[in-house]
């Protein structure tokens, strides 16, 4: 993976001692809270119901296990334990005091992290696929291109005041892991007719209180060229993207108010001012980037059966076939029956690192899907991994499953939050296990938000519940039909909101209508489409 | 009736303003306020921003030492109140030094 260099270093480290100054600032009234707020968004510092929040980048979603063993330490030393994993393959800290941060800032730079532009109205982190550079199915490795957008975007001075956030993910198979088709800018790694590699360009996709699916604007770009378009992409929204409202301010609503193809010409007349000069990528700066990321040796195949109570059914849900002979990517569900989605505790993160150093070349990827994943296992070692996962509470066999849950934090932590998030998708999660409906159903996702921002990407959920408020009341949407990867699509609303019991009722009796009425093999959407949505409301609402 | 609450500038933690124009974490020590004296003692306390973060008025009910949240923001104030209702802060034992 890649290694900071000085001018990395150097960058964190001005920035580390910068924000500690700030603090300082805020503390001895020289900065008002009014002054503050802005600098400490900027380094990823939210202040939530009951403490502060600080989000730490996870850069596009790879960890070393040097790095997760120091926000092991940092989860002990200056938080409770834990840490959870968000949808943007970031980690966030509920309970740091205000006064540490600077220290815990210094901890993350020591093995080359940062809390820089998860937050503000910046390019945030890249997402990409979980299984990016050890997928079967990959056309090309995705992580150069996530670290050069990373390099590029970091404390960029023209985009760093966007009138919104904004999100580029990428992905290098033609099974979309990465959800490209809800992110401002969506990426494809393809392969041309002649044989090269570039990019398809999807732009305006995103969630939120306007869900949109992203619109292709340009059907292949010569990858060297990456940069430039961002560049030019992210011109034409910084100037003619709304500022005066901020539910207006997206790059979704620009390309809709213009047209995804007039807004594509104004692009392509800035490309043609940016391309074939300082953007454009050196071959040798992409080959030197690569080698960070170089295809890892070929494993061991397993030489005896495993015999290990419960190995067989794990093997066949959480592990996924490698492109290297001898390896496996193995999925550690951060999803045991009744537990919250996305959190993992300080003895978890330890252990995924000393599984990951003897087993898995020390690499470990966070997913969209809150969990961890560890890309490179040895084939040979799987029976030793589970069973020390196993041990750990860290080898429930449900990734893709109904129980594998996505959920924001809700109300129970977020500012932002009209109801809870967490109790439901516990409750959830409990009621799958319990009715055995876990074990049969077959493909199918569930998301929780607990506002309409959607952290919990309920919109592109199969079975997605938006937490509202009514009249002071905890109210929940149910929707129908959203898809995030490959062809992405938005649920939509099955009827009338429903309080928190009802809605854990109502998801339970989607996923039993699903696992009845399925044909074999079917997917949740194939069902849903074949039979429209009358039986999944006739179990909800009776009619 | 009403109180007001923010968040301790130091670590966020949830406060409240006491008689004595002092914060703290012990909700039993909230001041009580009615309609009509609400506004002034806000604006006293949004004076400690070298304490506090945005401190707020809240609707309240409940005897002295003791008072529950009420209005629109019910839920939310009492999840302030008496902290997560769900989630790993309930069910990891805390390891934190702090
Ligand atoms: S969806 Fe809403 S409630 Fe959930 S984390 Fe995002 S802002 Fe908070």
């Amino acid at each position: 993976m890649y290694q900071y260099d000085e001018i990395d270093r150097a960058l964190v480290d001005a920035r580390t001692a910068q924000f500690r100054e700030q603090v300082n600032a805020r503390l001895s009234g020289a900065l008002s809270e009014d002054e503050f707020k802005p600098l400490r968004l900027m380094n990823g510092v939210y202040l939530q119901l009951h403490a502060y929040m600080l989000r730490v980048a996870i850069p596009y979603g790879v960890l070393s296990s040097e790095q997760l063993r120091s926000l092991a330490f940092i989860a002990r030393t200056y938080d409770r334990g834990y840490g959870h994993l968000t949808t943007r393959q970031n980690i966030q800290y509920n309970w740091p005091r205000l006064v540490d941060i600077p220290d815990i800032l210094d901890h993350l730079a020591g093995v080359g992290m940062h809390a820089i532009q998860t937050s503000g109205n910046t390019i945030r982190n890249t997402t990409t696929d979980p299984f990016a550079g050890a997928a079967a199915d990959e056309v090309a490795d995705p992580r150069p291109w996530c670290e050069l957008v990373r390099q590029w975007s970091t404390t960029h001075p023209e985009f760093t005041w966007l009138p919104r956030k904004f999100k580029i993910a990428i992905t290098g198979s033609p099974e979309d892991r990465a959800a490209i088709g809800v992110h401002d800018i969506g990426l494809r790694l393809i392969r041309s007719k002649a044989g090269e590699i570039g990019f398809e360009i999807h732009v305006g996709g995103g969630q939120g209180r306007t869900p949109v699916i992203a619109k292709k604007i340009r059907d292949y770009l010569p990858q060297r060229e990456l940069l430039a378009y961002l560049t030019a992409i992210l011109r034409v929204y910084n100037l003619k993207g709304r500022r005066d409202n901020l539910y207006k301010a997206r790059i979704k609503i620009l390309v809709n108010a213009m047209g995804a193809d007039c807004f594509a010409r104004a692009v392509e007349a800035e490309y043609e001012a940016v391309r074939g000069r300082a953007l454009t990528v050196p071959v040798e700066e992409i080959g030197r980037v690569s080698a960070f990321f170089a295809a890892p040796p070929e494993g061991r195949s397993q030489t005896t059966p495993p015999a290990a109570p419960g190995y067989d059914r794990w093997h066949g849900v959480n592990v996924k076939p490698h492109r290297v002979a001898g390896r496996t990517i193995v999925v550690i569900p951060l999803k045991a029956p009744g537990k919250t989605p996305g959190d993992i505790d300080a003895d978890q993160m330890d252990l995924v690192a000393d599984l990951a150093d003897r087993y898995g070349l020390s690499e470990i990827r966070v997913s969209k899907e809150q969990n961890l994943v560890l890309p490179h296992v040895d084939e040979s070692a799987l029976e030793s991994l589970y069973t020390l996962l196993d041990g750990a509470r860290l080898a429930t066999p449900n990734a893709d499953k109904a129980s594998d849950i996505v959920s924001c934090p809700g109300l129970d932590y977020c500012n932002l939050a009209n109801a809870r998030s967490i109790p439901v998708a516990q409750q959830i999660s409990r009621n799958l296990h319990e009715s055995g409906l876990d074990a049969v159903a077959g493909k199918v996702t569930i998301k929780i938000s607990g506002c309409i921002n959607a952290c919990g990407h309920h919109h592109v959920a199969n079975i997605g519940l938006l937490g509202v408020d009514k009249a002071g009341q905890e109210v929940y949407q149910l929707t129908l039909g959203g898809v995030a990867d490959g062809d992405a699509a938005i649920g939509k609303i099955l009827g009338p909101g429903l309080n928190a019991g009802a809605a854990v009722k109502a998801v339970i009796a989607c996923v039993r209508v699903f696992a009845e009425k399925a044909a074999p093999g079917e997917a949740f959407t194939q069902t849903l489409a074949r039979l429209g949505a009358a039986p999944f409301k006739e179990a909800v609402y009776g009619v | 009736m009403k109180t007001i609450t923010a968040n301790r500038l130091t670590d966020g933690r949830v406060v409240y303003r006491t008689i004595d124009e002092g914060w703290s974490e012990n909700a039993t020590q909230a001041l009580r306020l009615t309609p009509e004296n609400a506004e002034t003692a806000l604006a006293s306390a949004l004076e400690d921003q070298l304490i506090v973060v945005d401190p707020y008025l809240i609707d309240i009910t409940g005897d002295v030492g003791d008072f529950t949240p009420t209005g629109r923001k019910h839920v939310r104030e009492a999840i302030r109140l008496t902290g997560p209702s769900a989630g790993s802060t309930k069910e990891i034992a805390h390891v934190s030094i702090r």
